[in-house]
This record gives structure tokens, C-alpha cells and sequence, in this order.
């Protein structure tokens, strides 16, 4: 390693180690030149600043009005957001050390009409808002939406299968989120170089023949350098200059900071990952301190103030989406940690400030911090971690060295709740979930939705003898399976193709590398539900009873049969062959911009919506219940204890759901332990146990019920009580009250 | 006769055990994360027992040592530095013959041993006495309940009196096996400051001790006695205030015992 010299930016890079991050734009060589490992413990932390309580006082009033008022604070009705579309905005401008609001008020929502106006009005409308007549003629006569061309574009059959939620979720009204921006090559580069880089790699595409993905890119490539610009002059409108590189750690934060409010004055995503941002920002701090004029207290109140400000971050969604995704979730995923390929752990100090946020601000759900796991991190840290998940419940945890070995890459971060993506040159098209259970149902009942009249799925003659026979059913399930995959694939086809012609993510992709690898995600919904039923009809001798249509809407086992989550490989071995078997019946289509098929199992909070809407299904799950969440054994079917059920959902081969397998467990405090270190030393071993076996994600909540259940009769005592819920957090007071149901009936395990 | 014995002995019958249920996460039973193994079978009637449903002998789900020993091989990564195995109960000294046989070959592969015993079938009688020795032999640690030190509210409180299981501690002792010592606490029963300093004097006198742990009384098995349909001894019995379960940790001086931190 060399120690920089002379540069022609020596002024700003002064104090760094030199590599090859200087001659291009390379974060990840900036992070393994700058590196400072920290292998001690939480002692050092500082708590808040005066400064940092004041304003969290405020904000934390500012929510409860948000609460009071319905939902919505305030919102725009006739600005169209863009990165330039708002004057500053403060919440106490003396106070701030880090500055920046989506719209020019703390709360108030944008007004975002791109993804489809339709959505955005009703939004509107759902918090007794009036949209603009003014922007209704815009966005229907004079500018297209990605909704409209999207739904220019799908066949009936797509239609359909949307209309009865076989598949739901679909970002074909809404910003599709899930692009992780390299946000520290703002920090470290400034604004200016990575214009210079952008118009050299312009000036390299395509060798004159008009092909469409040479248009296509040119014209991509035009617009982030536009963006670039604009997130310059937002940050002028601040008071400062980006075009340069950080001058010490708290411009450092705040350039990166700058860089992530264009993405969300811009883009309303399902998730708006803050990405890897960590070990930069250490780099920064560390150096600051070197220079000696950089103090704990203050640093942890930089770091403080952003987490504030991610934790503001607000976009206005219809009821509809929000049943789906309760709590207003904006997934600030901020993936910290793991191991570096050459072997060196990525914990920093840094790592430590972002968890203290939550002692020196108290829980959130945002950001949805994630610590990318090894058992091979610092046994300090992992002590650290725990320590606030049982505090807390807001930390998820993901398996870094089965991220790290997929992928092929130590600078990767999580794109939304579970997926990994790198962050340089790495991206993800999200695609909501396919409803398996329900397409196991269409298979009975040939291809006819069993909630809802309607011939949904190819009409293949139903099954109708009284007991269902294994071969027959397997047969016919294969055929719907093979269905749903082609209309599921071949809409996203669709929205993606025309997110990027009519809402293409300029800001996010000005920060990542021209030329990009691309994820084509999809999922499913209902897993635990269709593997053990699948197993009730090859074990259990299932009986159906039909309705007077001959639709079958319950169903009676004769027999036990072995269920999902109890580390019994009868059930598990179904679990996986569904997975490989359904990804490559999706794999054997066309997919968007050449991309690589990923599949997840996981749902967010949607696992209640898709429960409501599919019906009973053969292992006794009734009409109308809650899927169980993510990958999650269904309630109930676990007998065998916590880790039985952990050991299961291990078996789920990554390779084919890279977009990620989601586990959410819940466990009493006693149940971990007698006291503060047993359990945390209880809950270390259970994560490195998890990931060990290859695990690929954790939720871990501790409580017991009983607070639960207070918290849903007096809301007001618990304001910032938070859980996890497949792959994010939230406030529980802002879940529906059937979520919360959920969320309580669903397995804590517990010891007498 | 001698000749019979030795055949039968020889015979390659494997011991079997009685497991009333496992319990794959245990972080309450031993040091670190453990899987614990619950067998069937307990002579004692203690009246909080929270577990009636495992006191009948001979029932329960068969297993070999080994089948037992691979499914708990399993969750391995789940231990830790620390884990290990645990048999508990029911009362698993009913059955030393298979924890004997399970705990000889967990050590042969490096696991670490925990046995939970209330010490009731102790006896220096043979062939019982010769057994425990070699168990204590693979055993690392023992989790040893004084459910009441005063031998007569002992048998008030469990049916059975606790001389020979102050002699077992006391063999324990003298021998060199360690133990983590628990006492239940009972409002009514057992929470009184002179049993307490009692327990606490008597504690002091054992050189083996890594580890006290006052358990407070809790309600969760009330639901089971309905079930079986027998009555609730402890009906109307509140689980300890916080208070009483500090004094109790005082008066027993558990803080001092911290041997198992090492």
C-alpha cells in the first residue's frame, strides 16, 4: 500500500492509503486500502448530544402526529418530484449536522406520479387529499406512465392472473425499487469525476450501429449524467458543494446522504436501499480522528443525524398497497459487516455506531439494518449485536459467507429486505411473488379459482375422485406450475421493459458502473402451505369435499404425514424439490435485458393478503388464514423445536433463490437464557448454528406474547415497539390490526 | 449363574431409553446451547412440578443411545464453545443404564455431558452405586436440585425424604464431580429466609459447586395437570415477587459461585 502523495486531488485524498480506487472509480479498493478493524467492544460509544435528543424529540412528536393525523402528515398535490423539485428543508437548522428533506417539510410526502398516476391520486385520495386535476391531464394526455404502458402491454391472461392474485405484488403501478446505488463514490470521488467518467463511458458505447440496447444505453447513460447534475445543484440549494470529494467525515456522510435523497425525492421503490456504506464512512471518521479533530461524541452524532434522517423518509401508498406492506416501509436496508475475500472481517467502529443509534434514539424499523454473518466476525460484535436484538428486535441477519461465495464478491449489499446484490456493478429487477398454493389448488380444481368464479389457470379437467391420488395430483400440478411460471415471467418481462423506458432510476444508476450484470427476481408466496400439502396428499390419504361448482374447499387427512419444519427430510425434500422445480420452469423463459433468474421465499408483511385471498388448502390451513411468513414452516407444524424448524428452512438450496429465503423466529427472553449473557451467548450460538448449517436469513424477535398483546390494547404505551417481519421492521402500533393477529399467533419459542 | 449373566450382558440388545420429548435449543439446562434430552419416569411427586406428564415409567418414545446421540449430532452448530448434551427429566437417574452407554459415547466423540438429576435413586447399594461412579466418569457437569434442605418438609413437599440425596451431593463433592446446584422457589413452600440460610450454610459446605441458580416458581404447567386430570396441589400459589427471588439469591450467596464462567 502506498501512502498518497502527489495527486491532482491530494488536498482531499490526503491521509488515505493510495490503490487503485484512485486511478478509477473503485470503492471497494478504497474500503480494502482504508480498512480499520475493530475487534474490541461497544465501550468506546458515545451517547447523544443534546443536539441529537432535541431533534429526536421532535421527530418522535412528529410521528405521533403523523399518527393522529391518520397516516399522512402533509403531502404535495401539484409539485412532481424530482431532485430539484423542492427548495431546502429542515427539521432545526441550528441543530442539524446532516441536512436534507425529500420535500421541503419534514413529512410531508411527494407527490409521485410516474409509476402510474392512478396510484398516486388514489394515495392521495386514501389520506383525504385532492389531486390536481391539472397533473391528471398531464400524466394522462401528455406524459405516459409505467403503469399505462405496462398495461399496454399485458395479454388477458396476465390480466387475470393478477386480477385473482395468483400472482400480487407486482411493481407494474409503483417505483420497482431494489437498486443499490454505490452511494460513497460521491464521498470519495465528488460529484464532478464521476461525470467525467460517465461521458468517457458514453463516448464507448456501441461502435455506431444503432442496435436497441445501444440506443437504449446511450440514452440511459445521458440521463444519470443529467441526474448527476441535478444532485449537485440539490446539494448547492443546501449550501454545499459536491462536486469535489469529502474534505473530512461529516461532509462525508452528508455527500453520501445526498446522494441517497435523490434516489428518494425521485423514486418511490419498495425498497430504497441505503446499501454498504459502513466502512467508508469509518475510513472518513478515522481519519478525522488521526488529524485529531474529530471527537467520539461528535462522530456518533453524524451518524446519529443520518439515521434520523433515513428514519424521515415517507412516500404516500394506496390502502391496497399498504395492506400489502404494512407500516409505511421504505427498506433503508443498510447492510454492515461480514468478511473480506481476503479473509479479513469487515467489522469497523462504525458498525458499532450505526447499532448504538438505536440506544441513543431509541428502536425504529428504519434503517433495516443488516449484518451480513460469519461466524468468523469478532466475537465483541457479535456479543454488541446481539446484545441490541434483545434489546430491540430490529437487526436481521444474513449469511455472508453464502452471500459472499454465490455472488463472487465482498462488496455486495441487501437490495430490499433479504436479496443480495453488488453494489458496483450489480442489479436486481424486483418481482414480487407467485402464489403456490394457490396454483396447487388450480391443479384440484382444474385450473378454476377457488375463491373467486372464474376459469384462472388452463382448464385442465379437475381432479374428482373423493380421495386425492399422488400421481394424478402431481401430474396436473406440474401442468398449472408450468402455466403460472410463463404469465408470471412474461409480465415482469413486461414491467420491467417499461420501467426503464418511463421510469428509469437515473440518480441510482448514475452511481453504479455503466455496465451492469442483471438479476431477474421473482418469488413465491404460500411455500410452507403447498409443500405440506403436498406431503398431506402423498402421506395423509387427503379426502376433498366440493362445493355444489365441484370446487374442492376442504380437505380431511386420514393419516399424520410429516410437515415442513421439523427437520424431517420426507417434508424438507419437498420444500426443495418445489423450489428447483418451479425455478426452472421460470427459467426456461426469456427474461428481460438477458438476465439471470433468481427466486426468493419470502413476503414482507403480504403473507396476510395472499392468506386472504386463496383458499383452504389440503394441510388444513382454512380459507382466508395468513400464509406463514417468508420461508417459515407453517404455524403449528413445527413439533419438533427451534431448531428443527431453523434446520429446514437451511435446506432451501441458495443457488436457486438467491433473491433470498426468509426466516423469521421468534423466541421468549427466558427461553435464551437466565440472564444478559447467557442469553446473548444463546443467541450468538444460534446464529452461527443457523448459518453454519447454511441458513440464509434470520428475523430475530424477542419478547414474549404477552407484550404483544398489550401493545395491541394500549398502542399509546408502546409507541416505538418494533418487530420483524420477513425482512424488514416495523412499528407494531403501525401494523393492521389483522397483521398483528399474525404477528402474535405466530410461533414463539418457548421453554418451561 | 454367573455364566447367564454374562451372556446376557454380552448380548447385542442394545439399552434403550424412554424420552418423554427433546428440546433441540436448550439454553437453560447447562452451560451454553444444548440439546436436551427430557426422559420419562420420575418417582417423586414434587408439588410444582411442572412437568407431570413425564412421571409415569415405560412409556414415552424407545430409543437407542445412538439413534439419540445422531439426532442430537444434528444441531452441533448450534453449541457453541460451551454446549452440549443434556439428559434431564422425568428423573434420568431412572435410567442410568442408557445415559451411561449415551454418555460414554458422547465423550468418545468430544461432546460435552450435562446430567440433570434431582438425585432421588441414589443409593450406595449395588449394582446402582457402581453405575453412578462410572457415570460420574463421563459426566462434565451435573445439574443437581435440593428441592428442600429440611428432610421432613422434603418429603411434605416431594414425597420422598433428601438424605441420600445430600449423600450423593456429598459423594459428588469428595470426588471431584462438579455440579450446579438449583433450588425451585416457592412461595409457601420453600421461600422462608431460615430454610434459605439453611440451603445457603449447607452450599458452603460442598467444594464441587460452579454454579447456584434460584428458579422462581412459575404457573406454565397448570394447563398439564388439567389435562391428566389430577388436582393442583399449588392451586392459588402466586409465583415469587422479584424481591423474594433477590433475597433468595442472597441468602444462598449465589453470586459467589462462578466457576462456571470458566
Amino acid at each position: 500500500m502506498k501512502q498518497l502523495e502527489k495527486t491532482d486531488v491530494k488536498n482531499y485524498w490526503e491521509g488515505f492509503n493510495g490503490g487503485d480506487w484512485q486511478e478509477e472509480i473503485n470503492v471497494r479498493d478504497f474500503i480494502q486500502q482504508n480498512l480499520h478493524q475493530y475487534d474490541g467492544d461497544e465501550s468506546f460509544l458515545a451517547g447523544p448530544t443534546d443536539a441529537t435528543t432535541a431533534l429526536n424529540d421532535q421527530v418522535l412528536d412528529l410521528k405521533k402526529q403523523e399518527r393522529e393525523a391518520g397516516g399522512v402528515l402533509d403531502a404535495d398535490t401539484n409539485v412532481v418530484a424530482t431532485v430539484t423539485s423542492h427548495g431546502p428543508g429542515y427539521l432545526n437548522k441550528d441543530l442539524e449536522t446532516i441536512v436534507g428533506l425529500q420535500t421541503d417539510k419534514p413529512l410531508k410526502r411527494a407527490f409521485m406520479p410516474y409509476g402510474g398516476i392512478r396510484m398516486a391520486e388514489d394515495a392521495l385520495e386514501a389520506y383525504g387529499y385532492k389531486p390536481d386535476p391539472e397533473m391528471h391531464k398531464i400524466f394522462t394526455e401528455y406524459r405516459k406512465t409505467h403503469n399505462q404502458g405496462v398495461f399496454d402491454a399485458y395479454t388477458p391472461d396476465m390480466r387475470r392472473a393478477r386480477h385473482y392474485k395468483v400472482v400480487t405484488g407486482l411493481p407494474d403501478a409503483y417505483a420497482r425499487g431494489r437498486i443499490i446505488a454505490d452511494f460513497p463514490r460521491i464521498a470519495i470521488y465528488g460529484i464532478d469525476r464521476l461525470m467525467k467518467e460517465k461521458a468517457k463511458d458514453y463516448d464507448l458505447i456501441g461502435d455506431g450501429e444503432m442496435t436497441d440496447n445501444v440506443i437504449r444505453l446511450r440514452e440511459q447513460v445521458n440521463e444519470q449524467y443529467a441526474a448527476l447534475k441535478d444532485i449537485k445543484k440539490m446539494a448547492a440549494s443546501y449550501g454545499y458543494d459536491i462536486s469535489k470529494p469529502a474534505e473530512n467525515a461529516q461532509e462525508a456522510i452528508q455527500w453520501i446522504y445526498f446522494g441517497y435523497l435523490a434516489a428518494v425525492k425521485t423514486q418511490n421503490g419498495a425498497a430504497m436501499s441505503v446499501g454498504r456504506i459502513d466502512t467508508t464512512i469509518d475510513a472518513f471518521i478515522q481519519r478525522d480522528m488521526d488529524r485529531g479533530i474529530l471527537t467520539e461524541a461528535q462522530a456518533q452524532e453524524f451518524i446519529d443525524h443520518f439515521v434520523m434522517k433515513l428514519r424521515m423518509v415517507r412516500f404516500i401508498r394506496t390502502t391496497e398497497y399498504n395492506s400489502l406492506f404494512s407500516g409505511d416501509p421504505i427498506w433503508a436496508t443498510l447492510s454492515m459487516c461480514g468478511i473480506g475475500m481476503d479473509g479479513r472481517h469487515h467489522v469497523t467502529r462504525t458498525a458499532f455506531r450505526f447499532l448504538k443509534t438505536l440506544d441513543n434514539m431509541g428502536a425504529a424499523p428504519e434503517p433495516n439494518i443488516t449484518l451480513l454473518w460469519s461466524n468468523r466476525l469478532p466475537e465483541g460484535f457479535k456479543r454488541y449485536a446481539t446484545e441490541v436484538s434483545i434489546k430491540s428486535s430490529t437487526i436481521q441477519y444474513e449469511n455472508d459467507e453464502l452471500m459472499r461465495n454465490q455472488w463472487g464478491s465482498d462488496y455486495y449489499g441487501i437490495a430490499c429486505c433479504v436479496s443480495a446484490q453488488p453494489i458496483a456493478d450489480g442489479v436486481q429487477f424486483f418481482g414480487a411473488r407467485a402464489n403456490l398454493a394457490k396454483c396447487l389448488l388450480y391443479a384440484i380444481n382444474g385450473g378454476k379459482d377457488e375463491v373467486r368464479d372464474g376459469q384462472v389457470g388452463p382448464a385442465f379437467a379437475p381432479i374428482t375422485s373423493e380421495y386425492i391420488d399422488y400421481d394424478e395430483f402431481m401430474n396436473k400440478f406440474d401442468k398449472q406450475m408450468e402455466w403460472l411460471a410463463d404469465v408470471y415471467v412474461n409480465s415482469l418481462n413486461a414491467i420491467h421493459y417499461m420501467h426503464d423506458k418511463y421510469y428509469y432510476e437515473a440518480a441510482q444508476f448514475a452511481l453504479k458502473d455503466t455496465r451492469l450484470d442483471y438479476t431477474f427476481a421473482t418469488g413465491i408466496s404460500g411455500f410452507s402451505h403447498a409443500v405440506d400439502s403436498i406431503a398431506a396428499i402423498k402421506y395423509g390419504h387427503v379426502k376433498a369435499i366440493r362445493n355444489e361448482q365441484g370446487i374442492a374447499v376442504d380437505f380431511v387427512a386420514d393419516n399424520d404425514y410429516p410437515r415442513y419444519g421439523n427437520n424431517d427430510d420426507r417434508a424438507d425434500d419437498i420444500a426443495k424439490w418445489l423450489i428447483k422445480t418451479f425455478y426452472g420452469k421460470m427459467n426456461k423463459h426469456h427474461l428481460y435485458h438477458d438476465a439471470k433468474l433468481s427466486t426468493s421465499v419470502l413476503t414482507i408483511t403480504s403473507n396476510v393478503v395472499y392468506g386472504k385471498n386463496t383458499g383452504t388448502t389440503p394441510n388444513g390451513r382454512q380459507a382466508g388464514e395468513p400464509f406463514s411468513p417468508g420461508a417459515n414452516p407453517a404455524y403449528g407444524a413445527e413439533k419438533n423445536g427451534a431448531l428443527a424448524s431453523l434446520l429446514s428452512t437451511a435446506k432451501i438450496p441458495y443457488k436457486y433463490a438467491t433473491d433470498g429465503i426468509s426466516n423469521t423466529f421468534g423466541i421468549t427472553p427466558n427461553t435464551l437464557g437466565h440472564d444478559d449473557e447467557d442469553r446473548k451467548d444463546a443467541l450468538v450460538n444460534m446464529i452461527d448454528g443457523y448459518m453454519e448449517n447454511n441458513g440464509m436469513h434470520l428475523n430475530i424477535n424477542v419478547f414474549n406474547r404477552e407484550t404483544l398483546i398489550d401493545a395491541q390494547k394500549h398502542p399509546e404505551e408502546y409507541p416505538t415497539l418494533t418487530v420483524r417481519v420477513s425482512g424488514y421492521c416495523v412499528y407494531f402500533a403501525d401494523l393492521t390490526k389483522e397483521q398483528q393477529d399474525d404477528v402474535i399467533s405466530r410461533t414463539f419459542f418457548q421453554t418451561m | 449363574m454367573l455364566a447367564v449373566q454374562a451372556e446376557t450382558s454380552l448380548s447385542t440388545q442394545p439399552v434403550t431409553g424412554y424420552v418423554h420429548s427433546i428440546e433441540t435449543f436448550g439454553a437453560v439446562d447447562g452451560p451454553g446451547t444444548r440439546f436436551v434430552a427430557f426422559l420419562q419416569g420420575c418417582r417423586m411427586r414434587c408439588e410444582f412440578c411442572h412437568n407431570p406428564d413425564t412421571w409415569n415409567t415405560g412409556v414415552g418414545t424407545e430409543v437407542t443411545p445412538d439413534e439419540l446421540l445422531a439426532q442430537a449430532v444434528k444441531y452441533k452448530a448450534f453449541w457453541g464453545k460451551k454446549g452440549g448434551i443434556t439428559v434431564s427429566g422425568g428423573e434420568s437417574l431412572l435410567q442410568i443404564d442408557f445415559i451411561l452407554e449415551l454418555f460414554k459415547k458422547a465423550k468418545a466423540q468430544g461432546i460435552n455431558t450435562c446430567l440433570d438429576t434431582c438425585g432421588q435413586p441414589f443409593s450406595y447399594k449395588e449394582p446402582f452405586f457402581s453405575k453412578f461412579k462410572e457415570l460420574m466418569q463421563y459426566t462434565d457437569v451435573s445439574l443437581v436440585d435440593i428441592k428442600h434442605i429440611d428432610p421432613y418438609e422434603h418429603k411434605r413437599l416431594t414425597g420422598w425424604t433428601n438424605e441420600n440425596i445430600l449423600s450423593m451431593i456429598q459423594y459428588m463433592s469428595d470426588n471431584g464431580h462438579h455440579m450446579w446446584i438449583r433450588h425451585v422457589l416457592v412461595p409457601e413452600r420453600t421461600d422462608y429466609d431460615d430454610y434459605l440460610a439453611q440451603l445457603g450454610a449447607y452450599i458452603k459446605t460442598i467444594k464441587t459447586v460452579d454454579k447456584v441458580e434460584v428458579l422462581p416458581y412459575h404457573t406454565m404447567g397448570v394447563s398439564k395437570y388439567d389435562e391428566l386430570g389430577f388436582n393442583y396441589p399449588l392451586e392459588g400459589i402466586e409465583p415469587p415477587i422479584a424481591e423474594r427471588v433477590a433475597n433468595a439469591e442472597r441468602l444462598l450467596d449465589t453470586s459467589a459461585y462462578t466457576g462456571y464462567k470458566n
